[in-house]
């Protein structure tokens, strides 16, 4: 259980991004926030509630409803010098917006030779298991982390929300920071006071192990850790690895768990077929073969389009701590 | 078919432009034509894998030029720009850098020809994909009100055939609403590659679209330079001075094929083209500014061979440049160096 010192505070994930948008928003007037419904309505997860009161309709700019031009205008405002950060009110909504984040701000530094540049932000939520239905459930991040040029941000504690999304603002490229729904209050967690950055790009090991590397992200570490304390009791040692950002991914973090502990299970919300685990699962194998000492294993959902809104369409689609421990006991018996 | 507000002027009609400024349209014009013929040339000795062109656009992109406030002004162009880019400083080096992707262009070889980008002349880069930088334009002007920088606008130009994309309607919408120190030009040559106006929109007057959007529209002859400078002109004016956006429509017409890829026989005839052809802007010009008496038909000859031979360094020059090489691949991914899994 988290507890408040007195330089920190207990926070959930949506208390974490608003605390941090709040503070980027004080420290530089570059710094604008655009999205559907983020002005008056304060964002449909109050995450910028009375922002508009305090900073302005000018920084925080209520858009018509029009995914590709709130992504596109955020790409002309970094390329003219502002630090927007615009919000796809939910992951489901970013297709329209796909080109300008994968055609546009992703190539801007490249294709001019370095001359303009895209520092922006694209927050969205994402993610299942909160009845969201097909269009309020997907998870976006393989869709896009095929795309050199683009960063990829998924944390899962409030801590490591804070650290990443000043990373992510402060960073000269563009960033697509995803934040899994049902963490936004059901996670809470100590977030230290004061500003600070954690580094994207690096893992982090939330639970240290010596019979199984687990490496997941977003939600699931959380049930990931749920079931590692549970084979805990039962005397078996697994290993979480929390990605926090899958582009750039923390490759060295993955095989040095991977070598110690000689198995590899992935664990993603996101269908299994051209998954993040797939790129995982080959990487490992190029590079640490002859150190595993059993197949590599990917637990992701099927490969449906989506998790339907009835009850047990959703709940056959999701995994579950139960899930996970199965997954991890085979593993570590193997 | 659209209505064409084509007519030949009986008589000068100067906008307040001084002699010297005329002269400069016109040599614009010229350059522009003769670049614009010196990638096609190039492209059929096999010196390079590709050109597009820009003939019948000059007179359109030498007015609006003109009505750019260079080191304030804001381009986003298309790739069917390079006049407007000659006509806001860049040189006919920097053009052929671009057709013949040296390492010295911009974007160091990277995009096709005509794609160019430049800070110093504050032209932003954009891609092959028609509207994708229609609302960067947007967001530009929003960073130009939102810093109170009166007296700067943004001019972002496209053709006919963007103005069916959704970021289109989208940017013209957002600028509306916010009244953003811009001005959308549309060079409605007729033709979206090989699809006419009459497949592209039931409405072919596309200016007429402004007035859903809560802005001004206009209509000019985009084969009359000084039409266009006049309404151009009037646009960033009103942009520059908290006015709001404004949608202008220059009517001209593409006398090549879209690209040195494209041949525009299969769906449209010789006559076709021969026939605007008649009204080509540059010979017209040339006409006008002669009858006048701003030139002499020597001055214009003159003028004509000191163009030829700009052009004709600038393509020495760029072409004895040489190529990026293999390890240009991997620079500009991400600020600082980035090593891919690989």
């Amino acid at each position: 259980m988290a507890v408040a010192t007195s330089s920190s505070q207990v926070l959930n994930n949506v208390e974490a991004v608003r605390a941090t948008l709040y503070e980027a928003l004080k420290n530089d007037d570059k710094v604008l926030i655009l999205g559907e419904d983020v002005g008056n309505r304060g964002n449909v997860f109050l995450i910028t509630k009375d922002f508009v009161k305090e900073f302005g309709t000018e920084r925080i700019i209520d858009t018509p409803i029009a995914e590709a031009s709130i992504v596109g205008i955020a790409v002309g405002m970094a390329m003219e010098g502002l630090r927007p950060i615009a919000e796809i009110q939910f992951a489901d909504f970013i297709y329209p917006s796909f080109n300008q984040i994968v055609g546009e701000a992703a190539k801007t530094r490249y294709r001019s030779n370095g001359e303009y540049t895209c520092p922006m932000v694209i927050r969205t939520p994402y993610g299942g298991g909160v009845r969201g239905a097909l269009s309020h459930s997907v998870s976006v991040e393989a869709l896009f982390y095929h795309v050199p040029g683009l960063k990829i941000v998924v944390p899962s504690f409030p801590a490591d929300v804070k650290g990443l999304l000043n990373a992510a603002i402060d960073d000269p490229d563009p960033v697509l920071f995803l934040e899994h729904k049902k963490t936004y209050r059901l996670i809470k967690g100590e977030v230290p006071d004061g500003h600070y950055v954690i580094p994207i790009g690096k893992a982090d090991v939330k639970k240290e192990g010596s019979q199984l590397t687990v490496v997941s992200y977003g939600l699931y570490v959380h049930w990931a850790l749920e079931a590692a304390n549970q084979l805990e009791s039962e005397g078996m040692s697994v290993e979480v690895i929390d990605l926090r950002s899958v582009r750039p991914m923390d490759r060295t973090a993955i095989l040095q768990s991977v070598r110690k502990t000689r198995k590899l299970l992935i664990i993603h919300e996101d269908n299994k077929f051209g998954g993040i685990g797939a790129e995982i699962s080959a990487m490992v194998a190029e590079e640490a073969l002859f150190d595993l000492d059993a197949p590599i294993r990917r637990l992701a959902a099927p490969d449906v389009p989506a998790m339907g809104y009835a009850m047990p369409l959703e709940e056959a689609y999701m995994s579950s701590p139960a899930k996970m421990a199965d997954a991890m006991r085979e593993m570590v018996k193997f | 078919m659209a209505s064409i507000p084509t007519q030949v002027r009986k008589s000068l009609e100067r906008h307040g432009l001084s002699d010297e400024q005329l002269k400069t349209i016109f040599r614009t014009m010229l350059l522009q034509r003769q670049l614009d013929n010196r990638g096609f040339q190039l492209n059929r000795q096999g010196k390079v894998p590709f050109a597009l062109g820009s003939e019948g656009h000059e007179a359109l992109q030498a007015g609006a030029a003109m009505a750019f406030a260079r080191g304030k002004d804001i381009l986003a162009p298309y790739y069917r720009d390079l006049g407007l880019s000659i006509g806001i400083g860049l040189t006919p080096y920097e053009i052929m850098l671009s057709i013949f992707a040296r390492a010295a262009d911009h974007n160091g070889g990277r995009q096709f020809p005509n794609h160019y980008s430049s800070k110093r002349a504050g032209l932003m880069s954009f891609s092959s994909i028609l509207a994708a930088h229609i609302p960067h334009a947007v967001g530009a002007a929003y960073a130009l009100k939102y810093r109170k920088e009166s007296g700067r606008a943004v001019l972002v130009t496209f053709g006919d055939g963007t103005t069916s994309e959704g970021e289109w309607h989208e940017s013209m919408n957002f600028a509306a609403v916010h009244k953003l120190p811009i001005v959308f030009l549309c060079e409605n040559n007729l033709w979206a590659i090989s699809t006419p106006l009459s497949l592209q929109m039931g409405q072919p007057n596309i200016y007429k679209r402004a007035e859903g959007y809560g802005m001004p529209g206009e209509q000019f002859d985009g084969f009359d330079p000084l039409a266009t400078y006049d309404a151009v002109s009037r646009g960033m004016e009103r942009a520059r001075n908290g006015g709001g956006p404004t949608l202008l429509e220059g009517v001209c017409y593409r006398f090549l094929a879209h690209s040195t890829d494209d041949n525009d026989m299969t769906y449209r005839t010789r006559e076709d083209v021969a026939e605007r052809r008649k009204d080509d802007p540059v010979p017209r010009f040339e006409n006008l500014l002669v009858e006048s008496g701003v030139m002499t038909s020597e001055q214009v000859a003159a003028m004509k061979q000191d163009v030829l031979h700009e052009t004709n360094e600038a393509t020495d020059k760029a072409e004895a440049m040489p190529f990026p090489t293999a390890d240009d691949l991997y620079k500009h991914v991400y600020e600082g160096a980035w090593e891919p899994w690989q």
